[in-house]
């Protein structure tokens, strides 16, 4: 019952569209990096760069931020939140830093995601690139750049698929065939752990 | 006082007569009386439960004089009465010792005065039990002690034991010296049965050759002297093989065995639950088996409780600062029914000789043990085969330190008769 | 994996497996200028040391503070246990000051266990007599997984005093589990009696075994007066055990030496073999921190407790 909201296509040409905006919004790269948070943030992030470079001719850097130690809702679950990776091989301090991510929801993985980075030093701005905006946020965040809007309610799953880890692009839209979970906690929806 | 009872339609199982049949039984005047006694006498139906001599316990520490914040003589009796015994045999190791009749006189007289089970002090064999010079035994001898014992130690030198043996001949009474069989040397700071377990969990081994040693001394040293010998708690299938090999041959050696160590294991230790540290350690399966067999062929006499009581406080402790031990004269009867009875190793005529009339035997109670036949005392228990029950407090010892907490059993103590009175009625002690 | 770490036996191969994936992120923040995450921000650890570790307990200090939890150190010397007052006692004192996770290191056997019979909180085993030391086997397997890809197959030996050795338990058990070749290698009165039950193998010649390892693991001898009974002298045990020059000759290239400190050097292990490159005693103090910090996260981590 899943509808497929985006296709290998259309995830590609969102892809381009938003590297040339990142590009157009700094006037060039020169101050930029690319941040993915971890899992699918990471393979967008890094395609991004290299949308970028085909595009301007310049490589930028690209990390991966892993989000799990600054989540709001440790010790809420059953089991702790499963951790993933950080590599960030060079000095956020004074860059532009667009943070990558597949799916912006309630906007608390980008809180999490903000705190981490500033952790870490002292960017000069930090900017949002989704690939999909679903709507409900919980906090007071917004995307820069967005690759598609998809309207849906909060009972519905939205999943992104990536060549690297899925083998194919694209964007699904399952309803849910149960209740939400009441396990979310504070602010409803909360976090979930793919965005 | 004495009561006029008839115990109606009850199992006798009598191991001294050598008969189990179904019959009323009369009690008057503190004796076993004829059917013309049960005249107006209070009528208990007996149906479905079965009658024994009383139970006896060659083996239990009262705690009193020196450690009334484990148990006293009261509530020691009281737990032995709920255990459906009538005489106990009250360990030395008390404070101050018990190696002179002063003490004797003093645990005899409170326990007359408690009236809830008779009470036979075991005198020590070392002064101070401190294993270095023998005690007056003659003294004891004259106030009624006839076993003698270190409990709690071990006596150190085949030189001593010996002398100990040889001396004893001189009393014209039947005297016994018993012997808590494990080699000083060989248990030093050892918390458990070395094995596989004690490896696993870290904790140092009490080897099973500590009593097969001692076992071998004390069986070799009684051959030679021709002295009465009794070898408290066996824990090991090897010593039971010695003893049975040394009864062959006619050495006056007589052992028991606890209820604990006809259950448990050293796989039960895995929760470091304290309840379950003892001297002699709980073994192996080879040896849990070979008890069982051993007390089914009589080679191993007795069923005796060690019954140790400790303060909550001092239990609750890391497992090697915990003293080692179990209460048992409540649990004993219900354990052996259930552990070794209904599982088809023991028959019950055996296992109720090995809790009554053997005990009796050994320890001298001529009183106790049987027959229940007219004019001999109204020692007696009554018990229901079928009563499952659970073990938790609150117990008629002072003491919680059961190694079978929360564990379910089959079998339970209704009355207890003492010299003619109930002092339990209805499973409960009557004072 | 349970509510608490107690022993290797409460971990599978896959608990294992999963703390071992997760250690690096953990190492990664130790790398970080601010060597800080907000993940365990407001837990409360209590490091409850009633035998003396200022190693072990610094270790677990900064495996808290890096995840931003606070710490309470209670140790023997100046704490009412010292006076008298009863394992239980302080442990309800505890519970009472709200500690969401206790580490405790005490000289009794099973006193980890007892302990969370009184208590609530999630008990971690910091080392208890001579049973485990769970956290020191998983940061041994972390670090000869990092150094040699892998666990299963390798062929390990663990020298010395293993009768009396909560290492060695815990990382026979661990390594066992995780498919390695295990030997014990010490004087027969320091093997226990019934260790080939554990699955591993025992030898009393090292010089045999050492050409055919990948990782020589040395454990401390003790040199208290009570251990000179399994003995005959220290000289005696250094010439037949000791992980010399020489010997080190006998090990396969690219073959580890391990040690879980603090060494006798001289008697176990040469100073010169112990500051070898080969050997990866310090690494084993970072992956320490590590690791604690994995098992930290993944117990207060949790919300409902995960019947065990």
């Amino acid at each position: 019952m899943s509808a497929r909201v985006m296709e290998p296509d259309d995830v590609r040409r969102a892809l381009t569209r938003i590297a040339h905006e990142i590009i157009e919004r700094d006037r060039g790269v020169e101050r930029v990096v690319l941040v993915g948070i971890a899992d699918r943030g990471d393979d967008l992030a890094r395609r991004l760069a290299a949308e970028i470079e085909r595009i301007e001719g310049v490589p930028v850097p690209v990390g991966v931020l892993d989000i799990t130690f600054y989540r709001d809702d440790i010790g809420l679950r059953s089991e702790a939140p499963e951790v993933h990776e950080t590599r960030i091989p060079f000095d956020v301090s004074g860059r532009t830093v667009v943070l990558v991510d597949d799916v912006l929801y309630t906007g608390r993985t980008i809180r999490s995601a903000m705190d981490a980075l500033i952790d870490l030093g002292r960017p000069h701005t930090i900017r949002l690139a989704v690939l999909v905006d679903r709507g409900h946020r919980e906090l007071p965040i917004k995307a820069d750049f967005v690759g598609k809007n998809v309207p849906t309610s909060r009972t519905d799953d939205v999943r992104v698929l990536v060549r690297e880890l899925d083998g194919e692009d694209g964007v699904l839209v399952e309803p849910a065939a149960w209740l939400p979970d009441a396990e979310a906690g504070i602010g409803g929806a909360g976090m979930d752990e793919s965005a | 006082m004495s009561a006029r009872l008839v115990f109606a339609e009850v199992r006798v199982v009598d191991p001294a007569a050598g008969t189990d049949e179904v019959r009323d039984v009369v009690i008057a005047d503190g004796v076993v009386a004829g059917p013309e006694a049960a005249e107006g006498a209070e009528r208990i139906d007996a149906r479905g439960l079965v009658l024994a001599p009383g139970l006896v316990d060659l083996h239990a520490h009262l705690r009193e004089p020196g450690e009334e914040h484990k148990e006293t003589v009261e509530t020691g009796t009281r737990a032995a009465a709920a255990g459906g015994y009538t005489a106990i045999a009250a360990m030395a190791n008390t404070h101050p010792v018990t190696d002179h009749a002063a003490i004797v006189h003093e645990v005899r007289d409170l326990a007359r005065a408690c009236g809830l089970c008779e009470v036979f002090p075991v005198g020590a064999i070392t002064k101070g039990l401190e294993g270095e010079s023998l005690a007056e035994m003659g003294e004891m001898v004259e106030a009624g002690v006839r076993m003698f014992s270190d409990d709690g130690h071990c006596v150190p030198s085949a030189r001593l034991l010996r002398n100990a043996l040889l001396y004893a001949k001189a009393f014209p009474a039947e005297i016994v010296l018993a012997e808590h069989a494990e080699d000083p040397t060989l248990v030093q700071g050892g918390q458990m049965h070395e094995g596989p377990h004690a490896s696993t969990l870290g904790l140092a081994g009490r080897p099973a050759e500590a009593e097969e040693i001692v076992v071998a001394r004390d069986l070799a040293l009684a051959a030679a002297t021709g002295g009465r010998l009794h070898l408290c708690h066996i824990s090991a299938a090897r010593s039971v093989g010695l003893i049975r090999r040394a009864k062959a041959e006619g050495v006056r050696v007589s052992a028991e065995v606890t209820p604990h160590h006809l259950t448990f294991t050293d796989a039960d230790l895995v929760t470091y639950d304290t309840n379950r540290k003892m001297h002699p350690p709980l073994r192996s399966e080879e040896d849990r088996e070979a008890l069982r067999d051993g007390l089914a062929d009589g080679t191993i006499d007795a069923v005796a409780t060690d019954h140790a009581p400790h303060a909550v406080e001092e239990k609750e402790a890391e497992f090697d600062r915990a003293p080692p031990g179990t209460i048992g004269l409540e649990t004993a009867l219900a354990v052996v029914l259930t552990e070794v009875v209904a599982t088809g190793g023991v028959p019950l005529p055996r296992a109720l000789d090995a809790m009554s009339t053997a005990p009796a035997r050994i320890l001298g109670a001529s009183d106790h043990g049987g027959p229940i036949e007219v004019g001999r005392p109204a020692n007696l228990v009554v018990f229901d085969p079928e009563e499952d029950w659970t073990v938790e407090p609150p117990f008629a010892s002072k003491a919680r330190n059961s190694a079978f907490l929360g564990r379910r059993l089959t079998g339970r103590v209704r009355y207890t008769v003492l010299e003619g009175s109930l002092t339990v009625a209805e499973g409960k002690p009557t004072r | 994996m349970n509510e608490h770490v107690l022993s290797m036996h409460d971990l599978t191969a896959e608990d294992v497996t999963r703390i071992l994936d997760i250690a690096g992120s953990f190492r990664e923040v130790g790398t970080r200028v601010i060597k800080k995450v907000p993940a365990l921000r407001g837990r409360t650890v209590v490091n409850f040391f009633l035998e003396d570790s200022t190693r072990t307990r610094i270790s677990f200090e900064l495996a808290a503070k890096r995840l931003s939890a606070d710490v309470i150190n209670f140790s023997a010397g100046g704490s009412s246990v010292a006076k008298g007052e009863s394992l239980k006692d302080t442990a309800l004192t505890l519970q009472a000051m709200g500690a969401d996770a206790i580490v405790i290191r005490h000289s009794s056997s099973g006193s980890p266990l007892q302990l969370t019979r009184w208590v609530d909180a999630h008990v971690l085993n910091a080392g208890d007599g001579t049973h485990e030391h769970p956290t020191q086997a998983l940061l041994d397997l972390y670090t000869i997984r990092e150094k040699l890809g892998r666990l299963d197959g390798l062929r390990v030996a663990i020298v010395g005093d293993v009768l009396h050795s909560r290492v060695a338990r815990s990382l026979s058990f661990g390594l066992v589990q995780m498919g390695a070749d295990v030997t014990l290698v010490g004087p027969p009165t320091l093997i226990p009696p019934d260790a080939q039950a554990w699955g591993v193998q025992v030898s009393y010649d090292l010089d045999a075994v050492l050409p055919k390892l990948d990782v020589c693991y040395v454990l401390r001898v003790q040199r208290e007066r009570q251990r000179l009974e399994y003995f005959p002298s220290i000289r005696e045990y250094a010439r037949l055990f000791g992980v010399t020059r020489e010997r080190v000759g006998l090990l396969p290239e690219g073959a580890l030496i391990m040690h879980p400190g603090p060494m006798n050097r001289g008697v176990e292990i040469d100073s010169d073999v112990a500051d070898l490159p080969r050997s990866v005693i310090e690494e084993q103090v970072t992956n320490g921190i590590a690791i604690r910090m994995a098992l930290l996260y993944l117990l207060l981590g949790a919300g409902e407790k995960v019947p065990a």
